[in-house]
């Protein structure tokens, strides 16, 4: 199972803060792919070139595996300080 | 010298950090301080306040990473990151940075290379509350420039 968040802008667009996905994917763009069947908001907000991507905290890439038991998170440039 | 980094609602006394910097600092012989607040004004709205959302389990790991990186490059003393969320208003303080080194550059350098790479890695958002209702703050490229001017090997 992988724990799939998303934060700021996008967690308002999606309107979803928290999920939690069961199918097969190892990576990130096959992740961002599977959550895109949702719907067409999912696809634009997922494959938007500012949505940062961050495995187990750490800030990764749409080539970055993915596997069972990680936590995935997507969210706008970050806007701190 | 034991760094201080932390995540918080409530707000920071600057002096007594100020103090904890200066505490068994004998061979430090500079002490770099920075303070961010909320704005009345940005990106062409009146600002009544804001909102500070962040990845909490992500925030701390980012925070001590960034920390981590400017001691591999300066010599430094002692390290404090406060970043505060939830609710501000204006007026308030948003984020401390404290530095100590011997020397000011290396003081310098190490605040700000800090505060410029937790403006752009740090998950942290903000959202507005302006005239027209609230909006997400979006980021600004000339941090980005501020913090590639450090160069890609940290």
């Amino acid at each position: 199972m992988i724990n799939v968040l998303f934060f700021g802008q996008l967690k308002e667009q999606l309107q979803t803060g928290q999920l939690s996905i069961e199918l097969p994917v190892n990576d990130v763009k096959a992740l961002k792919t599977a959550l895109g069947q949702r719907g067409v908001l999912w696809r634009e907000c997922l494959s938007g070139a500012s949505t940062l991507v961050a495995i187990n905290q750490t800030i990764g890439s749409d080539k970055s595996t993915i596997n069972d038991g990680d936590e995935v998170a997507f969210f706008p440039p970050v806007t701190g300080g | 010298m034991q760094d201080i980094i932390d995540v918080q609602t409530d707000d920071f006394d600057q002096n007594a950090l100020y103090n904890a910097l200066r505490q068994d600092s004998a061979s430090q012989g500079a002490i770099v301080t920075f303070s961010g607040l909320v704005r009345d004004f940005n990106q062409g709205h009146a600002i009544g306040g804001l909102f500070l959302e962040h990845y909490p389990a992500m925030t701390m790991h980012s925070l001590t990473n960034i920390v981590g990186q400017a001691r591999q490059r300066w010599t430094l003393g002692k390290i404090i990151v406060i970043h505060r969320v939830g609710h501000l208003a204006q007026g308030d303080q948003i984020v401390f940075v404290g530095v100590t080194s011997a020397h000011r550059k290396d003081a310098f350098d190490g605040a700000q290379f800090i505060m410029d790479h937790l403006k752009t890695e740090a998950p942290f958002w903000k959202k507005e509350t302006t005239e027209c209702g609230p909006r997400w703050v979006e980021a600004n490229p000339n941090d980005e420039k501020a913090r590639a001017k450090w160069g890609n090997d940290d």
